[in-house]
């Protein structure tokens, strides 16, 4: 039975050097650890500087993905007892910059969660004094799953796409545009549409799969922009054998 | 051009790669390796041709050779952006891709018109 | 400024990993990708094949049986048997993702994946027994 696991993690300090590095730590194999628990052992035991974020420890605020020997997984999802032979290899999110060790620049991310108008859209906004939107079981089956997000974007990192068209709106983005254009409460799905109905929208996807793969919620985004896109090619197919058809 | 109509042509990929995954091994096996191993006897030409001059017949054939040219054309054109990490030269590419498969679609059209 | 407030000023800034020419080939999941995407090449080869066919067809009984001895050769023999295997995985990896587009509600669920790609399968068996059929049985 193994005492002690190897880590090898990724460093960046732009201060003191231009380009990543890598650092060994030697931490305690403990059989009900996952790898959250031997990062924190590094910085409250060996090295305070490692920087990282992390939050809820259990899987649902979506803070402490990193890559774990290359796949891009939820530290605090991920247990020792999976690599007990061999050192774990940490790095941060792949396709995002590095601002600082295991730290990626998250700003891009958010700007494109915001372009898609996260938000039920009305045409005509029911006074409260009519009281709440209803909506049955079934209708909130149809979007239910597209809204399980936690923003952890494991999806961006697994997705060549990302990597290659920054541009790219990406799996998160795009499912979530579906979980509001799937509510039966909303009426913006035309208006989504045409933000999404472009290369960097829907139309860059290839359908290579890995972002449902590798997501913890079971959101299968990969799924989201599919049905997207059908829904586009429906509607393009509306306008032009029915061009005098109101939407 | 080509991005007004990107839902169309994602819809003949989508035609393409049905009649392709449903069609294609069926006709690989009998045409490319049954017959010409002679496992089993391949059939005349009088019976094949008779075969093809019916007007269904020149509809399925049109639809078995056009549709997964267009399917080739869709994918390779994307795997090629991907695989060469092009971000110039991209309108060529499409125009070459889709361009070879509206001609095979185009002379598919005269030979099935002409077969009789 | 603080001592490290200048450092962090003159700093590297955010670092931009680059992406390998060959990001395709480290990685198993985008080595399989690109081989389900490389199947539409040997679906274009097949689909040109067909065409040659039907134009051999078109020209008479000596174009035709010309055809038939060229398909006869060992190297389109081998060229044919390859572009079966791969026309098989593009089959296989094109029918599991069929449920993906194909979504169908009853009774506000979602009929399960493994349902409506069984209903393909049986499809793509039905119609090739009916192709074997009218091919075979004449």
């Amino acid at each position: 039975m193994a005492e002690t696991i190897e880590l090898t993690v990724a460093r960046y300090r732009p201060e003191e050097e231009t380009e990543p590095t890598f650092q060994s730590y030697e931490v305690p194999y403990r059989e009900d650890w996952v790898v959250l628990d031997a990062l924190n052992y590094v910085k409250d035991q060996l090295d305070g500087s490692l920087s990282y974020r992390w939050s809820c420890r259990m899987g649902v605020c979506g803070s402490c993905g990193m890559m774990v020997n290359g796949t891009p997984k939820l530290t605090c999802a991920v247990p020792l007892s999976d690599y007990v032979s061999k050192p774990i290899r940490i790095e941060p999110l792949q396709f995002f910059p590095i601002l600082r060790d295991l730290i990626v620049d998250i700003g891009g991310f958010l700007g494109k969660l915001s372009s898609v108008k996260p938000w039920i859209i009305r045409d005509n906004d029911q006074s409260p004094h009519e009281g709440e939107y209803s909506q049955t079981p079934a209708e909130l089956d149809v979007y239910k799953q597209f809204s399980m997000c936690i923003n952890c974007m494991l999806c961006y990192s697994a997705c060549p796409v990302v990597g290659l068209e920054p541009e790219f709106t990406g799996p998160a983005a795009i499912a979530l545009a579906q979980r509001y254009n799937l509510d039966s409460r909303d009426q913006g799905a035309a208006e989504r549409l045409a933000i999404l109905d472009e290369h960097e929208g829907m139309w860059g996807c290839t359908f290579v799969g890995e972002c449902t793969k590798v997501c913890p919620k079971n959101v299968d985004p990969a799924g989201a922009i599919q049905l997207y896109k059908r829904a586009s090619a429906t509607e393009w197919f509306k306008s032009v054998l029915l061009p005098w058809g109101s939407r | 051009m080509v991005r007004g109509i990107t839902p169309f042509l994602w819809t003949l990929f989508g035609a393409g790669g049905m009649v392709s995954a449903l069609l294609f091994p069926i006709h690989i096996l009998l045409i490319g390796l049954v017959f010409p191993l002679g496992w089993v006897d391949a059939p005349d030409y009088d019976f094949l041709h008779g075969l093809a001059i019916h007007p269904i017949t020149r509809l399925y054939l049109l639809a078995l050779i056009s549709f997964p040219l267009f399917h080739w054309a869709h994918r390779f054109r994307y795997t090629v952006y991907d695989v060469f990490q092009m971000t110039g030269g991209r309108q060529l590419i499409a125009f070459l891709c889709y361009g070879a498969a509206l001609v095979g679609t185009v002379i598919t059209i005269h030979t099935l018109l002409t077969i009789g | 400024m603080s001592e490290v407030e200048q450092r962090l000023a003159g700093g590297a800034g955010p670092y931009h990993r680059p992406i390998s020419l060959w990001w395709w080939l480290g990685n198993r999941a985008y080595l399989k990708f690109i081989i389900r995407e490389l199947t539409s090449v040997f679906v274009g080869i097949f689909a040109v094949l067909s065409l040659w066919q039907v134009t051999a067809l078109s020209e008479g009984p000596e174009a035709y049986a010309a055809f038939v001895d060229r398909l006869a050769t060992p190297g389109f023999v081998f060229l044919n048997g390859a572009v079966l295997l791969f026309v098989l995985y593009h089959t296989i990896t094109w029918l599991n993702l069929v449920p993906t587009i194909v979504v169908v509600r009853l009774g506000g669920r979602r009929v399960p994946d493994g349902i409506i790609a069984a209903a393909h399968y049986g499809l793509w068996v039905v119609l090739s027994a009916a192709v074997a059929g009218i091919l075979l049985v004449r």
